[in-house]
Protein backbone atom coordinates (compact mmCIF):
# COMPACT_ATOMS: atom_id res chain seq x y z
CA UNK A 1 0.00 0.00 0.00
CA UNK A 2 1.40 3.35 -0.92
CA UNK A 3 0.82 6.49 1.06
CA UNK A 4 1.37 9.81 -0.59
CA UNK A 5 2.73 12.60 1.50
CA UNK A 6 1.63 16.02 0.34
CA UNK A 7 3.81 18.73 1.66
CA UNK A 8 2.54 22.27 1.54
CA UNK A 9 5.36 24.73 0.90
CA UNK A 10 5.58 26.95 3.97
CA UNK A 11 7.34 30.28 3.61
CA UNK A 12 10.83 29.88 4.97
CA UNK A 13 11.10 31.16 8.51
CA UNK A 14 7.50 32.26 8.95
CA UNK A 15 4.95 29.68 10.21
CA UNK A 16 2.20 29.50 7.59
CA UNK A 17 -1.08 28.91 9.41
CA UNK A 18 -2.66 27.44 6.27
CA UNK A 19 0.05 24.83 5.76
CA UNK A 20 -1.51 21.44 5.08
CA UNK A 21 0.67 18.40 5.44
CA UNK A 22 -1.14 15.10 5.53
CA UNK A 23 -0.83 11.46 4.68
CA UNK A 24 -3.47 10.37 2.20
CA UNK A 25 -4.48 6.75 1.63
CA UNK A 26 -5.99 5.48 -1.56
CA UNK A 27 -9.78 5.34 -1.18
CA UNK A 28 -11.33 1.88 -1.26
CA UNK A 29 -14.98 2.82 -0.59
CA UNK A 30 -17.30 4.26 -3.25
CA UNK A 31 -16.42 7.84 -2.33
CA UNK A 32 -18.52 10.98 -2.59
CA UNK A 33 -22.01 10.96 -4.00
CA UNK A 34 -22.59 12.16 -7.56
CA UNK A 35 -25.47 14.67 -7.68
CA UNK A 36 -28.60 13.32 -9.43
CA UNK A 37 -26.80 10.00 -9.84
CA UNK A 38 -30.12 8.14 -9.99
CA UNK A 39 -31.18 9.85 -13.22
CA UNK A 40 -27.97 9.44 -15.20
CA UNK A 41 -28.63 5.83 -16.27
CA UNK A 42 -32.30 6.32 -17.26
CA UNK A 43 -31.51 9.51 -19.20
CA UNK A 44 -28.75 7.72 -21.06
CA UNK A 45 -31.19 4.93 -21.98
CA UNK A 46 -33.71 7.53 -23.17
CA UNK A 47 -31.00 9.15 -25.31
CA UNK A 48 -30.09 5.82 -26.92
CA UNK A 49 -33.79 5.08 -27.54
CA UNK A 50 -34.33 8.51 -29.16
CA UNK A 51 -31.24 8.19 -31.32
CA UNK A 52 -32.27 4.68 -32.40
CA UNK A 53 -35.76 5.82 -33.37
CA UNK A 54 -34.55 8.96 -35.14
CA UNK A 55 -32.04 7.07 -37.27
CA UNK A 56 -34.55 4.30 -38.02
CA UNK A 57 -32.50 1.57 -36.35
CA UNK A 58 -35.40 0.92 -33.96
CA UNK A 59 -38.47 0.28 -36.11
CA UNK A 60 -41.85 1.63 -34.86
CA UNK A 61 -43.32 -1.90 -34.99
CA UNK A 62 -40.70 -3.02 -32.46
CA UNK A 63 -40.73 0.05 -30.24
CA UNK A 64 -42.39 3.41 -30.89
CA UNK A 65 -40.29 6.53 -30.75
CA UNK A 66 -40.37 8.51 -27.48
CA UNK A 67 -42.21 11.40 -29.13
CA UNK A 68 -44.86 8.99 -30.50
CA UNK A 69 -45.34 7.73 -26.95
CA UNK A 70 -45.95 11.31 -25.82
CA UNK A 71 -48.55 11.72 -28.59
CA UNK A 72 -50.16 8.40 -27.61
CA UNK A 73 -50.29 9.56 -24.01
CA UNK A 74 -52.16 12.71 -25.07
CA UNK A 75 -54.52 10.72 -27.27
CA UNK A 76 -55.26 8.23 -24.46
CA UNK A 77 -55.78 11.06 -21.98
CA UNK A 78 -58.16 13.02 -24.23
CA UNK A 79 -60.20 10.33 -25.96
CA UNK A 80 -59.75 7.06 -24.05
CA UNK A 81 -60.15 8.05 -20.38
CA UNK A 82 -56.53 7.41 -19.37
CA UNK A 83 -57.15 9.10 -16.03
CA UNK A 84 -60.02 6.71 -15.30
CA UNK A 85 -57.79 3.75 -16.12
CA UNK A 86 -55.02 5.05 -13.87
CA UNK A 87 -57.44 5.61 -10.99
CA UNK A 88 -58.99 2.16 -11.42
CA UNK A 89 -55.56 0.54 -11.24
CA UNK A 90 -54.48 2.70 -8.30
CA UNK A 91 -57.61 1.81 -6.39
CA UNK A 92 -57.11 -1.92 -6.94
CA UNK A 93 -53.51 -1.88 -5.82
CA UNK A 94 -54.09 0.44 -2.85
CA UNK A 95 -57.04 -1.57 -1.52
CA UNK A 96 -55.26 -4.89 -2.07
CA UNK A 97 -51.99 -3.63 -0.62
CA UNK A 98 -53.67 -2.18 2.46
CA UNK A 99 -55.49 -5.43 3.13
CA UNK A 100 -52.32 -7.44 2.66
CA UNK A 101 -50.16 -5.14 4.78
CA UNK A 102 -52.56 -5.02 7.72
CA UNK A 103 -53.17 -8.78 7.67
CA UNK A 104 -49.48 -9.55 7.25
CA UNK A 105 -48.42 -7.28 10.10
CA UNK A 106 -51.09 -8.61 12.48
CA UNK A 107 -50.19 -12.22 11.66
CA UNK A 108 -46.50 -11.43 12.16
CA UNK A 109 -47.12 -10.01 15.63
CA UNK A 110 -49.42 -12.90 16.60
CA UNK A 111 -46.96 -15.50 15.41
CA UNK A 112 -43.96 -13.60 16.75
CA UNK A 113 -45.25 -13.17 20.28
CA UNK A 114 -47.16 -16.35 21.02
CA UNK A 115 -46.02 -19.94 20.59
CA UNK A 116 -49.59 -21.04 19.84
CA UNK A 117 -49.92 -18.28 17.25
CA UNK A 118 -46.63 -19.34 15.72
CA UNK A 119 -47.72 -22.95 15.40
CA UNK A 120 -51.00 -21.93 13.75
CA UNK A 121 -49.77 -19.14 11.47
CA UNK A 122 -46.14 -19.66 10.58
CA UNK A 123 -46.41 -23.07 8.90
CA UNK A 124 -49.22 -22.19 6.47
CA UNK A 125 -47.50 -18.94 5.48
CA UNK A 126 -44.17 -20.65 4.88
CA UNK A 127 -45.98 -23.21 2.69
CA UNK A 128 -47.85 -20.46 0.90
CA UNK A 129 -44.50 -18.72 0.30
CA UNK A 130 -43.21 -21.60 -1.73
CA UNK A 131 -46.24 -21.52 -4.08
CA UNK A 132 -46.11 -18.50 -6.43
CA UNK A 133 -49.27 -16.48 -5.87
CA UNK A 134 -49.73 -16.10 -9.60
CA UNK A 135 -50.09 -19.88 -9.87
CA UNK A 136 -53.06 -19.75 -7.50
CA UNK A 137 -55.01 -17.31 -9.67
CA UNK A 138 -56.87 -20.07 -11.58
CA UNK A 139 -58.12 -21.41 -8.23
CA UNK A 140 -59.12 -17.92 -7.12
CA UNK A 141 -61.05 -17.46 -10.34
CA UNK A 142 -62.97 -20.64 -9.50
CA UNK A 143 -63.65 -19.37 -5.98
CA UNK A 144 -64.20 -15.64 -6.41
CA UNK A 145 -65.04 -15.25 -10.11
CA UNK A 146 -63.17 -12.95 -12.44
CA UNK A 147 -64.27 -9.64 -11.02
CA UNK A 148 -62.81 -7.09 -8.62
CA UNK A 149 -62.97 -9.45 -5.64
CA UNK A 150 -60.51 -11.94 -7.15
CA UNK A 151 -58.18 -9.13 -8.19
CA UNK A 152 -58.03 -7.48 -4.79
CA UNK A 153 -57.60 -10.78 -2.93
CA UNK A 154 -54.74 -11.77 -5.22
CA UNK A 155 -52.96 -8.44 -4.67
CA UNK A 156 -53.55 -8.65 -0.93
CA UNK A 157 -52.15 -12.17 -0.74
CA UNK A 158 -49.11 -11.37 -2.83
CA UNK A 159 -48.20 -8.35 -0.66
CA UNK A 160 -49.01 -10.12 2.62
CA UNK A 161 -46.08 -12.50 2.38
CA UNK A 162 -43.14 -10.04 2.34
CA UNK A 163 -44.76 -7.98 5.10
CA UNK A 164 -45.20 -11.07 7.25
CA UNK A 165 -41.72 -12.43 6.63
CA UNK A 166 -39.84 -9.19 7.28
CA UNK A 167 -41.96 -7.99 10.20
CA UNK A 168 -41.70 -11.40 11.84
CA UNK A 169 -37.96 -11.43 11.25
CA UNK A 170 -37.56 -7.90 12.64
CA UNK A 171 -39.68 -8.77 15.66
CA UNK A 172 -37.75 -11.92 16.48
CA UNK A 173 -34.54 -9.95 16.03
CA UNK A 174 -35.40 -7.57 18.90
CA UNK A 175 -32.77 -8.03 21.58
CA UNK A 176 -34.12 -10.19 24.42
CA UNK A 177 -32.58 -7.82 26.95
CA UNK A 178 -35.27 -5.25 26.13
CA UNK A 179 -37.94 -7.79 27.05
CA UNK A 180 -36.04 -8.41 30.29
CA UNK A 181 -35.98 -4.67 30.98
CA UNK A 182 -39.73 -4.46 30.34
CA UNK A 183 -40.24 -7.33 32.80
CA UNK A 184 -38.28 -5.57 35.56
CA UNK A 185 -40.22 -2.39 34.91
CA UNK A 186 -43.38 -4.38 35.31
CA UNK A 187 -45.47 -3.31 32.34
CA UNK A 188 -48.25 -5.42 30.84
CA UNK A 189 -48.37 -7.07 27.46
CA UNK A 190 -50.26 -4.28 25.63
CA UNK A 191 -47.64 -1.72 26.74
CA UNK A 192 -44.88 -4.17 25.86
CA UNK A 193 -46.26 -4.50 22.33
CA UNK A 194 -46.73 -0.77 21.96
CA UNK A 195 -43.40 0.42 23.34
CA UNK A 196 -41.02 -2.43 22.57
CA UNK A 197 -42.36 -4.87 19.96
CA UNK A 198 -43.85 -2.52 17.37
CA UNK A 199 -41.02 0.05 17.32
CA UNK A 200 -38.45 -2.75 17.38
CA UNK A 201 -40.08 -4.52 14.44
CA UNK A 202 -40.56 -1.30 12.44
CA UNK A 203 -37.30 -1.50 10.44
CA UNK A 204 -38.26 -5.01 9.32
CA UNK A 205 -41.81 -3.91 8.53
CA UNK A 206 -40.58 -1.05 6.36
CA UNK A 207 -38.25 -3.36 4.46
CA UNK A 208 -41.20 -5.69 3.94
CA UNK A 209 -43.20 -2.68 2.76
CA UNK A 210 -40.73 -2.00 -0.04
CA UNK A 211 -41.06 -5.58 -1.27
CA UNK A 212 -44.84 -5.53 -0.78
CA UNK A 213 -45.26 -2.43 -2.95
CA UNK A 214 -43.32 -4.05 -5.78
CA UNK A 215 -45.24 -7.33 -5.36
CA UNK A 216 -48.58 -5.57 -5.39
CA UNK A 217 -47.70 -3.97 -8.74
CA UNK A 218 -46.71 -7.36 -10.10
CA UNK A 219 -50.05 -8.73 -8.94
CA UNK A 220 -51.84 -5.75 -10.46
CA UNK A 221 -50.26 -6.30 -13.88
CA UNK A 222 -51.29 -9.94 -13.90
CA UNK A 223 -54.84 -9.65 -12.58
CA UNK A 224 -55.65 -6.80 -14.93
CA UNK A 225 -55.21 -9.17 -17.83
CA UNK A 226 -58.29 -11.09 -16.68
CA UNK A 227 -61.60 -9.66 -17.82
CA UNK A 228 -60.65 -6.08 -17.03
CA UNK A 229 -62.86 -3.34 -18.37
CA UNK A 230 -60.75 -0.59 -16.90
CA UNK A 231 -57.21 -0.07 -15.66
CA UNK A 232 -53.79 0.24 -17.15
CA UNK A 233 -53.63 -3.51 -17.79
CA UNK A 234 -56.88 -3.28 -19.75
CA UNK A 235 -55.39 -0.47 -21.84
CA UNK A 236 -52.26 -2.53 -22.54
CA UNK A 237 -54.28 -5.63 -23.48
CA UNK A 238 -56.30 -3.62 -26.00
CA UNK A 239 -53.15 -2.03 -27.43
CA UNK A 240 -51.60 -5.47 -27.80
CA UNK A 241 -54.55 -6.58 -29.96
CA UNK A 242 -54.14 -3.57 -32.24
CA UNK A 243 -50.33 -3.68 -32.28
CA UNK A 244 -49.99 -0.18 -30.76
CA UNK A 245 -46.56 -0.33 -29.18
CA UNK A 246 -46.77 3.38 -28.31
CA UNK A 247 -49.78 2.74 -26.05
CA UNK A 248 -48.09 -0.30 -24.50
CA UNK A 249 -45.10 1.88 -23.65
CA UNK A 250 -47.45 4.49 -22.08
CA UNK A 251 -48.75 1.73 -19.79
CA UNK A 252 -45.27 0.51 -18.90
CA UNK A 253 -44.09 4.03 -18.09
CA UNK A 254 -47.11 4.50 -15.82
CA UNK A 255 -46.39 1.23 -13.97
CA UNK A 256 -42.80 2.40 -13.56
CA UNK A 257 -43.87 5.77 -12.18
CA UNK A 258 -46.27 4.04 -9.72
CA UNK A 259 -43.52 1.79 -8.46
CA UNK A 260 -40.93 4.51 -8.19
CA UNK A 261 -43.22 6.92 -6.32
CA UNK A 262 -44.42 4.23 -3.93
CA UNK A 263 -40.87 3.11 -3.15
CA UNK A 264 -39.72 6.71 -2.65
CA UNK A 265 -42.62 7.28 -0.25
CA UNK A 266 -41.74 4.17 1.77
CA UNK A 267 -38.07 5.15 1.98
CA UNK A 268 -38.89 8.72 2.97
CA UNK A 269 -41.21 7.42 5.69
CA UNK A 270 -38.44 5.11 6.85
CA UNK A 271 -35.92 7.94 7.14
CA UNK A 272 -38.39 9.91 9.18
CA UNK A 273 -39.60 7.25 11.60
CA UNK A 274 -36.22 5.53 11.98
CA UNK A 275 -34.38 8.70 13.03
CA UNK A 276 -33.21 6.83 16.13
CA UNK A 277 -30.97 4.60 14.06
CA UNK A 278 -27.48 5.33 12.93
CA UNK A 279 -26.67 3.43 9.75
CA UNK A 280 -24.07 3.34 7.02
CA UNK A 281 -26.47 5.29 4.80
CA UNK A 282 -26.06 8.49 6.82
CA UNK B 1 -13.95 -4.85 60.08
CA UNK B 2 -15.16 -7.73 62.12
CA UNK B 3 -17.96 -9.77 60.60
CA UNK B 4 -21.23 -7.99 61.11
CA UNK B 5 -22.86 -9.16 64.29
CA UNK B 6 -25.13 -6.21 64.86
CA UNK B 7 -28.65 -7.47 65.33
CA UNK B 8 -31.34 -6.18 63.00
CA UNK B 9 -34.09 -4.65 65.04
CA UNK B 10 -36.43 -3.73 62.19
CA UNK B 11 -37.76 -5.98 59.46
CA UNK B 12 -35.05 -6.15 56.71
CA UNK B 13 -35.86 -4.94 53.20
CA UNK B 14 -34.41 -8.09 51.70
CA UNK B 15 -34.49 -11.47 53.36
CA UNK B 16 -33.05 -14.53 51.66
CA UNK B 17 -33.05 -17.92 53.33
CA UNK B 18 -31.49 -21.18 52.20
CA UNK B 19 -31.37 -20.13 48.56
CA UNK B 20 -30.35 -22.79 46.05
CA UNK B 21 -29.96 -22.25 42.31
CA UNK B 22 -28.31 -24.53 39.80
CA UNK B 23 -27.91 -24.55 36.04
CA UNK B 24 -26.89 -28.20 35.80
CA UNK B 25 -27.40 -31.41 37.76
CA UNK B 26 -23.80 -31.65 38.92
CA UNK B 27 -23.45 -28.61 41.11
CA UNK B 28 -25.31 -25.57 42.33
CA UNK B 29 -24.35 -21.97 41.74
CA UNK B 30 -26.05 -20.88 44.96
CA UNK B 31 -25.89 -23.43 47.79
CA UNK B 32 -28.07 -22.46 50.71
CA UNK B 33 -27.37 -18.75 50.76
CA UNK B 34 -28.72 -16.55 53.58
CA UNK B 35 -28.75 -12.76 53.31
CA UNK B 36 -30.47 -9.81 54.96
CA UNK B 37 -30.32 -6.24 53.68
CA UNK B 38 -31.74 -3.52 55.90
CA UNK B 39 -33.88 -0.71 54.48
CA UNK B 40 -31.63 2.00 53.11
CA UNK B 41 -28.52 -0.15 53.40
CA UNK B 42 -25.93 -0.18 50.60
CA UNK B 43 -24.48 -3.64 50.14
CA UNK B 44 -21.73 -4.47 47.67
CA UNK B 45 -21.45 -8.04 46.48
CA UNK B 46 -18.03 -9.20 45.36
CA UNK B 47 -16.62 -12.58 44.45
CA UNK B 48 -14.68 -14.29 41.73
CA UNK B 49 -16.35 -15.11 38.41
CA UNK B 50 -18.88 -17.90 38.65
CA UNK B 51 -19.50 -17.62 42.38
CA UNK B 52 -23.15 -16.75 41.88
CA UNK B 53 -23.22 -12.95 42.21
CA UNK B 54 -25.33 -12.35 39.13
CA UNK B 55 -27.43 -15.43 39.83
CA UNK B 56 -28.33 -13.99 43.24
CA UNK B 57 -29.10 -10.59 41.77
CA UNK B 58 -31.30 -12.08 39.07
CA UNK B 59 -33.10 -14.17 41.68
CA UNK B 60 -33.85 -11.01 43.66
CA UNK B 61 -34.97 -9.26 40.46
CA UNK B 62 -37.31 -12.14 39.65
CA UNK B 63 -35.56 -12.83 36.35
CA UNK B 64 -34.68 -16.47 36.94
CA UNK B 65 -37.96 -18.27 36.31
CA UNK B 66 -36.22 -20.93 34.18
CA UNK B 67 -33.47 -21.71 36.70
CA UNK B 68 -33.83 -24.78 38.92
CA UNK B 69 -33.66 -24.31 42.69
CA UNK B 70 -35.51 -23.55 45.89
CA UNK B 71 -35.34 -21.28 48.91
CA UNK B 72 -37.19 -18.31 50.33
CA UNK B 73 -36.87 -14.75 49.07
CA UNK B 74 -38.70 -11.67 50.22
CA UNK B 75 -38.07 -8.31 48.59
CA UNK B 76 -39.90 -4.96 48.77
CA UNK B 77 -42.77 -4.23 46.43
CA UNK B 78 -40.81 -1.76 44.38
CA UNK B 79 -37.57 -3.09 42.93
CA UNK B 80 -35.55 -1.52 40.15
CA UNK B 81 -32.62 -2.96 38.22
CA UNK B 82 -29.63 -1.16 36.70
CA UNK B 83 -27.92 -3.37 34.16
CA UNK B 84 -24.31 -3.33 33.01
CA UNK B 85 -25.43 -2.01 29.63
CA UNK B 86 -27.66 1.01 30.04
CA UNK B 87 -30.41 -0.84 28.21
CA UNK B 88 -32.05 2.29 26.89
CA UNK B 89 -34.62 1.56 24.18
CA UNK B 90 -32.92 2.96 21.06
CA UNK B 91 -36.25 4.05 19.55
CA UNK B 92 -37.26 6.22 22.50
CA UNK B 93 -35.79 9.59 23.30
CA UNK B 94 -33.96 9.95 26.61
CA UNK B 95 -36.99 11.30 28.48
CA UNK B 96 -39.20 8.58 27.00
CA UNK B 97 -36.77 5.99 28.27
CA UNK B 98 -36.74 7.47 31.77
CA UNK B 99 -40.53 7.57 32.00
CA UNK B 100 -40.99 4.21 30.20
CA UNK B 101 -43.85 2.37 31.86
CA UNK B 102 -44.36 5.12 34.42
CA UNK B 103 -48.07 5.69 34.95
CA UNK B 104 -49.81 8.95 35.70
CA UNK B 105 -49.95 12.44 34.28
CA UNK B 106 -46.94 13.80 36.19
CA UNK B 107 -44.60 11.23 34.64
CA UNK B 108 -42.88 13.62 32.22
CA UNK B 109 -42.28 16.19 34.94
CA UNK B 110 -40.84 13.60 37.32
CA UNK B 111 -38.70 12.23 34.49
CA UNK B 112 -37.27 15.68 33.83
CA UNK B 113 -36.43 16.08 37.51
CA UNK B 114 -34.70 12.71 37.61
CA UNK B 115 -32.67 13.65 34.52
CA UNK B 116 -31.66 16.92 36.16
CA UNK B 117 -30.58 14.98 39.24
CA UNK B 118 -28.18 12.85 37.22
CA UNK B 119 -26.90 15.91 35.37
CA UNK B 120 -28.69 15.33 32.08
CA UNK B 121 -30.99 18.37 32.12
CA UNK B 122 -31.47 19.58 28.56
CA UNK B 123 -30.83 16.16 26.98
CA UNK B 124 -34.49 15.06 27.23
CA UNK B 125 -35.00 15.06 23.47
CA UNK B 126 -31.73 13.30 22.56
CA UNK B 127 -31.70 9.78 21.10
CA UNK B 128 -29.75 7.24 23.18
CA UNK B 129 -27.08 6.81 20.48
CA UNK B 130 -26.26 10.51 20.83
CA UNK B 131 -25.18 10.03 24.46
CA UNK B 132 -21.75 8.89 25.63
CA UNK B 133 -21.44 5.65 27.58
CA UNK B 134 -21.40 7.48 30.91
CA UNK B 135 -24.41 9.60 29.96
CA UNK B 136 -26.33 6.51 28.89
CA UNK B 137 -25.65 4.90 32.25
CA UNK B 138 -26.74 8.10 34.04
CA UNK B 139 -29.98 8.05 32.03
CA UNK B 140 -30.51 4.46 33.12
CA UNK B 141 -29.92 5.51 36.76
CA UNK B 142 -32.54 8.23 36.28
CA UNK B 143 -34.93 5.60 34.90
CA UNK B 144 -34.47 3.58 38.08
CA UNK B 145 -34.64 6.51 40.50
CA UNK B 146 -37.79 8.02 39.05
CA UNK B 147 -39.58 4.85 40.20
CA UNK B 148 -38.46 5.52 43.79
CA UNK B 149 -37.50 1.90 44.41
CA UNK B 150 -37.17 0.48 47.90
CA UNK B 151 -34.55 -1.87 46.50
CA UNK B 152 -32.06 -0.99 43.78
CA UNK B 153 -30.27 -3.93 42.16
CA UNK B 154 -27.20 -3.02 40.13
CA UNK B 155 -25.27 -5.61 38.14
CA UNK B 156 -21.82 -4.17 37.50
CA UNK B 157 -23.35 -0.91 36.35
CA UNK B 158 -20.00 0.79 35.78
CA UNK B 159 -18.16 -2.21 34.37
CA UNK B 160 -18.20 -0.92 30.80
CA UNK B 161 -17.16 2.66 31.63
CA UNK B 162 -13.68 4.16 31.52
CA UNK B 163 -11.85 4.78 34.79
CA UNK B 164 -12.44 8.54 34.95
CA UNK B 165 -16.14 8.27 34.16
CA UNK B 166 -16.43 5.51 36.74
CA UNK B 167 -15.06 7.75 39.52
CA UNK B 168 -17.62 10.43 38.66
CA UNK B 169 -20.38 7.81 38.61
CA UNK B 170 -19.37 6.60 42.07
CA UNK B 171 -19.81 10.07 43.51
CA UNK B 172 -23.14 10.45 41.72
CA UNK B 173 -24.48 7.09 42.90
CA UNK B 174 -23.50 7.78 46.53
CA UNK B 175 -25.17 11.17 46.41
CA UNK B 176 -28.34 9.74 44.87
CA UNK B 177 -28.51 6.92 47.40
CA UNK B 178 -28.08 9.34 50.29
CA UNK B 179 -30.99 11.39 48.93
CA UNK B 180 -33.37 8.57 48.07
CA UNK B 181 -32.26 5.93 50.61
CA UNK B 182 -33.17 2.72 48.75
CA UNK B 183 -31.66 -0.54 49.89
CA UNK B 184 -28.95 -1.29 47.33
CA UNK B 185 -27.33 -4.49 46.19
CA UNK B 186 -24.40 -3.70 43.92
CA UNK B 187 -22.62 -6.54 42.14
CA UNK B 188 -19.08 -5.60 41.27
CA UNK B 189 -15.69 -7.06 40.40
CA UNK B 190 -13.91 -4.06 41.77
CA UNK B 191 -12.92 -4.23 45.46
CA UNK B 192 -12.13 -0.50 45.56
CA UNK B 193 -15.53 0.32 44.13
CA UNK B 194 -17.17 -1.86 46.79
CA UNK B 195 -15.32 -0.10 49.62
CA UNK B 196 -15.88 3.39 48.21
CA UNK B 197 -19.62 2.91 47.81
CA UNK B 198 -20.99 0.38 50.25
CA UNK B 199 -22.01 0.27 53.93
CA UNK B 200 -21.34 -3.45 53.86
CA UNK B 201 -19.30 -5.70 51.61
CA UNK B 202 -20.31 -9.31 51.10
CA UNK B 203 -18.03 -11.83 49.47
CA UNK B 204 -19.59 -14.86 47.81
CA UNK B 205 -17.69 -18.09 47.45
CA UNK B 206 -19.09 -21.36 46.14
CA UNK B 207 -22.62 -20.06 46.37
CA UNK B 208 -22.64 -18.98 50.02
CA UNK B 209 -21.65 -15.82 51.88
CA UNK B 210 -18.02 -16.30 52.87
CA UNK B 211 -17.24 -12.86 54.27
CA UNK B 212 -19.56 -10.11 55.47
CA UNK B 213 -17.87 -6.91 56.61
CA UNK B 214 -19.19 -3.53 57.59
CA UNK B 215 -17.35 -0.62 55.97
CA UNK B 216 -16.78 1.77 58.83
CA UNK B 217 -14.24 4.20 57.51
CA UNK B 218 -13.93 7.84 58.61
CA UNK B 219 -12.84 8.83 55.10
CA UNK B 220 -13.42 6.79 51.97
CA UNK B 221 -10.10 7.69 50.47
CA UNK B 222 -7.83 5.23 48.80
CA UNK B 223 -4.84 6.83 50.49
CA UNK B 224 -6.33 6.16 53.95
CA UNK B 225 -4.60 3.44 55.98
CA UNK B 226 -7.88 1.82 57.07
CA UNK B 227 -9.03 1.75 53.43
CA UNK B 228 -5.85 -0.04 52.40
CA UNK B 229 -6.18 -2.49 55.26
CA UNK B 230 -9.76 -3.40 54.35
CA UNK B 231 -8.83 -3.64 50.69
CA UNK B 232 -5.99 -5.98 51.43
CA UNK B 233 -8.19 -8.10 53.72
CA UNK B 234 -10.84 -8.49 50.98
CA UNK B 235 -8.23 -9.29 48.34
CA UNK B 236 -6.85 -11.97 50.66
CA UNK B 237 -10.33 -13.40 51.00
CA UNK B 238 -10.70 -13.36 47.21
CA UNK B 239 -7.46 -15.32 46.97
CA UNK B 240 -5.52 -12.66 45.07
CA UNK B 241 -1.84 -13.14 45.89
CA UNK B 242 0.52 -10.33 46.89
CA UNK B 243 2.38 -10.44 43.57
CA UNK B 244 -0.54 -9.43 41.40
CA UNK B 245 -1.73 -6.51 43.56
CA UNK B 246 -0.94 -2.99 42.49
Amino acid sequence: MTATVHVGAPAAGAEDSRADTRVVRRRLGPGRRIPYAFWIGPLLALAVWSAGSATGIIKPAILSAPWDVVVAFQDQWVSHDLLGNVLASLQRSVVGLTLGVVTGAVLAVVSGLSRIGESLVDGPIQIKRSIPTLAIIPLFIAWFGINEEMKIITIALISLVPIYVHTHNGLRGIDGKYAELAETIGIGRPDFIRHVVLPGALPGFLLGMRFAVTSSLLGLVVVEQYNATSGIGHMITLAEQYGQTDVIVVGLVLYGIFGYLADTAVRATGRKVLAWRRTLED
Amino acid sequence: MAPDTRGLTTEPAVRVRNLHRSFSKDGGVLNGLDLDIAAGEFVALIGRSGTGKSTLLRALAGLDRDVAGHGRISVPGSVSVVFQDSRLLPWKRVLGNVTFGLPGPGAAERGKQALAEVGLAGRERAWPYQLSGGEQQRASLARSLVREPQLLLADEPFGALDALTRIRMHALLRKLCETHRPAVLLVTHDVDEAIVLADRVILLDAGVVRTDVRVDLPRRSRSDAAFAELRSYLLDELGVDEESRR
